[in-house]
């Protein structure tokens, strides 16, 4: 029941994106509340009140934070359709090791290739590219960071396809040239309803990452 | 059961290692644990966790599997019919627990970190009063969690409780560094006692390190600049 779920999300969060992906690949209807994180609205404080950040799934009255967190949440209470994780706890936590890495290590150097300026631009381009081919690496051969199933890597990874046209422009480098099984699996990942509708435009989110170097100071 | 085939890379004097070890006993798994010295890395580290190059590693059957958290979550699942569950059986107890193992990391041990490396009177001042503050969510979080029971997980300590004891050894030792009371008794009497009953749990006990050889490794790791 759509009543039961709701997303609190911003449309640019990488975040949100992968808990929207995570819900339609389980089927689970929710209704989508669009919430200004730099607005701290009274619902978000009260759903989120130690970071204060979107995304918050809520669940029966129930908030849950983190992205990350969101998708292993749906993955075992929706665990009758689709799993987003294996069932072998080894390939289990090889794919917790990789979602970790994607937010422990890439998100940083993600943001700053774009949200700073000078030296400091310029080591997170250099970091940025060094984690892009870790990602290309560990991918390899396979369909999906899954294996043959779109799973819990991809959607954290995929999270961030809508800022890596923003990434590439301001990183002044191509995914297409330089991480070409990346690339072409970023085109599998787009056939999927589930992705087309949870992304956003990235002219836009261009847009939004010039909006944001100006608040940043980077501009 | 296959205890033969179970290795630990790590230090007596890391949390992090100690989360998995304490997750181990728990479970009564045997392991080979394989001491790293201090200053350089060996080369079964390096080639088990390549991407990171950090402790711990646990090893099950050649297989590295990395990131405290992680290897715990592992243990409990690889062996999930040994000794008490360590992770919540409801998913939303799960979603609350991985939430606050994830503060502990990000937002309360950064801010624990920060008074060991605090350069001069008012930054300690204030990297202080930031553990205090966050200290104080973890005591609205155990009493949460712990619904009047002993701890986090409920009668038998979990992995919440895991992630956030292990970290008691050091607790204690910036505590002397900055001669500032980080755990109170008045202002999180539910903490302090957890504190107490973590430490005396057997899976716990012979692993806590003597907080007098904790401190002098942390004179090593966090050397003072010379007046």
């Amino acid at each position: 029941m759509a009543d039961e779920v709701s997303l609190l999300d911003y449309w640019p969060s990488m975040f949100g994106m992968r808990t929207k992906m995570a819900l339609a690949e389980k089927g689970v209807a929710y209704e989508y509340v669009e919430t200004d994180p730099w607005v701290k609205t009274p619902l978000l404080i009260e759903m989120n009140p130690i970071h204060k950040k979107i995304p918050v799934l809520i669940h029966k009255g129930k908030p849950i934070c983190e992205s990350l967190i969101q998708l292993e949440y749906i993955d075992e209470v929706w665990s009758g359709t689709y799993p987003m994780l294996p069932s072998d706890p080894y390939q289990k936590a090889q794919a917790r090791f990789w979602a970790d890495f994607i937010d422990k290590k890439f998100y940083d150097p993600s943001w700053k290739v774009w949200g700073t300026k000078g030296e400091d631009q310029v080591a997170a381009k250099k970091e940025l590219l060094e984690h892009f081919k870790t990602l290309e690496t560990e991918l390899g051969d396979k369909t999906y960071y899954g294996g043959e199933v779109f799973g819990f890597v991809d959607i954290a990874l995929m999270g961030y396809y809508s800022w890596f046209k923003a990434m590439e422009k301001f990183g002044e480098f191509s995914i297409e040239t330089e991480f070409p099984k990346l690339n072409e699996w970023t085109k599998r990942c787009l056939k999927r309803e589930s992705v087309v509708k949870a992304i956003a435009d990235s002219d836009k989110i261009i847009e939004y990452a010039y909006a944001l170097r100006k608040k940043f100071g980077a501009e | 059961m296959v205890t033969g085939d179970v290795k630990l890379i790590g230090s007596w004097a890391s949390v992090f290692v100690m989360r998995a070890r304490i997750a181990l006993n728990l479970k009564s798994i045997s392991y080979e644990f394989l001491q790293e010295t201090f200053g350089s890395k060996s080369e079964l580290l390096l080639k088990s966790n390549p991407v990171h190059k950090k402790m711990p590693v646990l090893i099950h059957a050649d297989k590295p599997v990395c990131e405290s958290n992680i290897i715990v979550q592992y243990i409990d699942e690889a062996w999930s019919s040994y000794g008490t569950s360590i992770l919540p059986s409801l998913p939303y107890d799960r979603a609350i627990a991985r939430f606050w193992a994830a503060y502990i990391d990000d937002k309360w041990f950064i801010a624990l970190r920060s008074i060991l490396t605090a350069q001069g009177e008012e930054e300690k001042k204030e990297a202080i009063a930031e553990v205090e503050e966050r200290t104080e969510h973890l005591e609205k979080a155990f009493i949460e969690c712990s619904n009047g029971k002993p701890f986090f997980n409920g009668d038998h300590i979990g992995f919440l409780d895991i992630a956030l004891g292990s970290f008691l050894g050091w607790w204690r030792v910036v505590e002397l560094d900055a001669n500032h009371k980080l755990l109170d008794e008045t202002k999180t009497p539910s903490l302090f006692k957890w504190a107490e009953r973590f430490c005396n749990d057997p899976a716990v006990k012979p692993l806590m390190p003597d907080t007098a050889n904790l401190a002098e490794f942390a004179r090593k790791l966090f050397p003072k600049p010379q007046p």
